[in-house]
């Protein structure tokens, strides 16, 4: 270990390289999941019936294992950075998406017969109860969704996109344990951060009279 | 005139006729109170008003235009709605709430923030103090004020209000059941007010609405539904209420004083002797929370209380003492007797389920002899 800052120095460009195309790559998942889940969400809340089917195929998708699912997806769009961006995106969807829906469908009727009965439109009810009150429900599952493509990025090195997954497997291939700490520690220090900023960003969003 | 006029009007839900052939004309400023048992539609005829339900045969008038060919959205801004559950969004601010519908026909910031504070102010509630407070910070009767404010924002001329004060103790109930009547008087409103309670169906109505099963069984003036009730459902219905049937001046409930001095048996010792002191008076009537006679309490007993040193915090647990009680529905001859031959300091005047309204003393007896021998003066 006496050699550590060496091998920190020596890598130390590969390391911020990784860094950058993991957070690059999470990040644009999550947000593109992010515009893809709610308005479906806010869609679904609106077609009920269709709405438990969706979310039941959606949730066999998500039980399909990444490692299955980067494998399915290199053939049919190659490798690089696109294939695993979609397939991070298509993880991203599920815990936002049955968030928004179940968020907004479990606001007690009462909020919705008031607002409807004060002349509110749909457009004015989804943006001053529905998506407020749903707000929180919404938010902890981006929270939860940003958290599982973090660790679910380190995987996407594997159809050669690049990201703190490369260290770990080359580290793999090398014997190298302090490469395979290089990635791993970071990624989940990386997820665990991220959850608590987000959770923090919720936290000072949410108005005095929803807090408990 | 006629405001609201239901003509055949007809809900049908799975088959069955929730409300069935509703011909009902609401008057122009009065008071109109629907009351029924629970499920015979009353929720289902008032949403029907501003098109939360839509009929399914017959029609609605509202000033003789058929609300089927209005815009519902239109329609709702202009008919305050009160809920069944006050429903305030506890994401806004008591001010947002109240200017929902202010906001949604695009009044000016200033113009809200006047009207805001002037209904605050109507119903004694400091604007400086609540504006901005959310309605979890405020308690269930203050909340019901923001929940009747936030449907009178824009002076809509009609106002729907669904069971308004149901969860309410019964003191806060009748203080809010005293200001709707009074701004209902004051700005001309015409209401449509739901409840299952007789009692404030009589004190607020100038016309009660008694259904059943989805039809109009009687609609009548509070004394004429009293005094002539048609049929024996409406007899029963006024009398499953207790309420006091005939206002004889015989009955008890026309000679109790209605200024009881009650304590709640939660309170402390403390509470209790400042209460007697502020009341003036030597003994404390114990209530639970819904206003039911625990017993009495002594000035006496409450100083024992404090020599002994006990550990006792609660006035409730202190040896609380019977005292005679007397039936509000009774005749006033027999509060006489009890007091003529026991001798009592007072009578407490309760009702069948104990829950207490005055009391009859010796000075409320002789108040009520002298209304019989030179007139009352307080009905002049
Ligand atoms: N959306 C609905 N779908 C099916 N049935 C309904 C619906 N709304 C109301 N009902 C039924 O219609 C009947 C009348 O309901 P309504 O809410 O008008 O009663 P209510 O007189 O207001 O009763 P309560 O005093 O309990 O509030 C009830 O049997 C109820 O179950
Ligand atoms: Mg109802």
């Amino acid at each position: 270990m006496s050699d550590l800052p060496i091998f920190l120095q020596r890598n130390w460009g590969t390391f911020v390289n990784a860094l950058g195309t993991h957070l690059k790559l999470s990040f644009s998942a999550v947000a593109i999941g992010i515009c893809i889940a709610v308005p479906t969400g806010i869609l679904l809340t609106r077609f009920p019936k269709a709405a438990k089917k969706v979310l039941a195929g959606v949730g066999v998708l998500q039980t399909v294992p990444s490692m299955v699912m980067f494998g399915l997806a290199m053939p049919l769009l190659g490798i690089g950075i696109r294939t695993a961006l979609v397939v991070l995106i298509i993880y991203s969807i599920l815990p936002i998406l049955r968030n928004t829906y179940t968020g907004i469908s479990e606001i007690p009727e009462k909020y919705i017969i008031a607002a409807r009965g004060m002349g509110m439109n749909g457009f004015q009810m989804l943006m001053r109860v529905e998506l407020p009150l749903a707000g929180s429900v919404i938010i902890s599952g981006i929270q939860l969704s940003a958290v599982y493509i973090i660790s679910w990025t380190t995987i996407a090195a594997l159809v050669g996109a690049g990201g703190l997954g490369d260290l770990i497997y080359t580290g793999i291939m090398t014997y190298n344990y302090s490469m395979i700490l290089l990635g791993a520690a970071p990624a989940s220090i990386l997820a665990v951060l991220t959850s608590l900023l987000i959770g923090w960003l919720a936290r000072i969003a949410t108005p005095r009279g929803l807090r408990m | 005139m006629v405001k609201i006029k239901f003509q055949n009007v007809r809900k049908v839900y799975n088959g069955t006729d929730v409300v069935d052939n509703l011909n009902l004309e609401v008057a122009t400023g009065k008071f109109t109170v629907l009351i029924g048992p629970s499920g015979c539609g009353k929720t289902t005829t008032l949403k029907m008003v501003n098109r939360l339900v839509d009929p399914s045969a017959g029609e609605i008038f509202i000033e003789g235009k058929n609300i089927s060919d209005l815009n519902p959205v239109d329609l709702r801004r202009r008919i305050g709605y009160v809920i069944q559950q006050i429903g305030l969004f506890p994401n806004m601010t008591i001010a947002q709430n109240i200017e929902v519908v202010p906001r949604l026909l695009h009044w000016p910031k200033q113009k809200r923030l006047d009207r805001t504070a002037e209904l605050l102010s109507m119903v004694g509630m400091d604007p400086q103090q609540f504006m901005n407070r959310y309605p979890s910070e405020l308690s269930g009767g203050q909340q019901q004020r923001i929940g009747v404010l936030r449907a009178l924002a824009v002076e809509p001329p009609i106002l729907l209000m669904d069971e308004p004060f149901g969860a309410l103790d019964p003191i806060t109930r009748e203080s809010l059941q005293d200001e709707i009547k009074k701004l209902q008087m004051k700005l001309g409103v015409t209401v449509l007010f739901v409840t299952h309670d007789m009692d404030e169906a009589i004190k607020l109505a100038d016309m009660i609405v008694l259904m059943r099963e989805g039809q109009v069984e009687q609609a009548a003036s509070p004394e004429k539904l009293l005094s002539d009730p048609v049929s024996d459902f409406v007899q029963e219905f006024i009398g499953k209420k207790h309420l006091p049937t005939n206002y004889d001046v015989e009955s008890v409930w026309e000679i109790m004083n209605p200024n009881a001095v009650t304590i709640a048996k939660t309170k402390g010792i403390n509470e209790s002797i400042a209460l007697m002191n502020k009341r003036n008076v030597d003994s404390l009537i114990i209530v639970d929370e819904n206003r039911k006679l625990e017993g009495i309490v002594s000035v006496e007993e409450i100083r024992a209380a404090g020599r002994q040193e006990s550990r006792i915090r609660r006035i409730g647990d202190l040896g609380i003492r019977q005292v005679p009680t007397i039936n509000i529905h009774s005749q006033a001859r027999d509060a006489f007797d009890l007091i003529v031959n026991e001798n009592p300091r007072f009578i407490v005047a309760v009702d069948d389920e104990d829950i207490v309204y005055g009391i009859v003393t010796k000075t409320s007896l002789v108040k009520a002899l002298a209304g019989v021998v030179w007139g009352d003066e307080t009905d002049v």
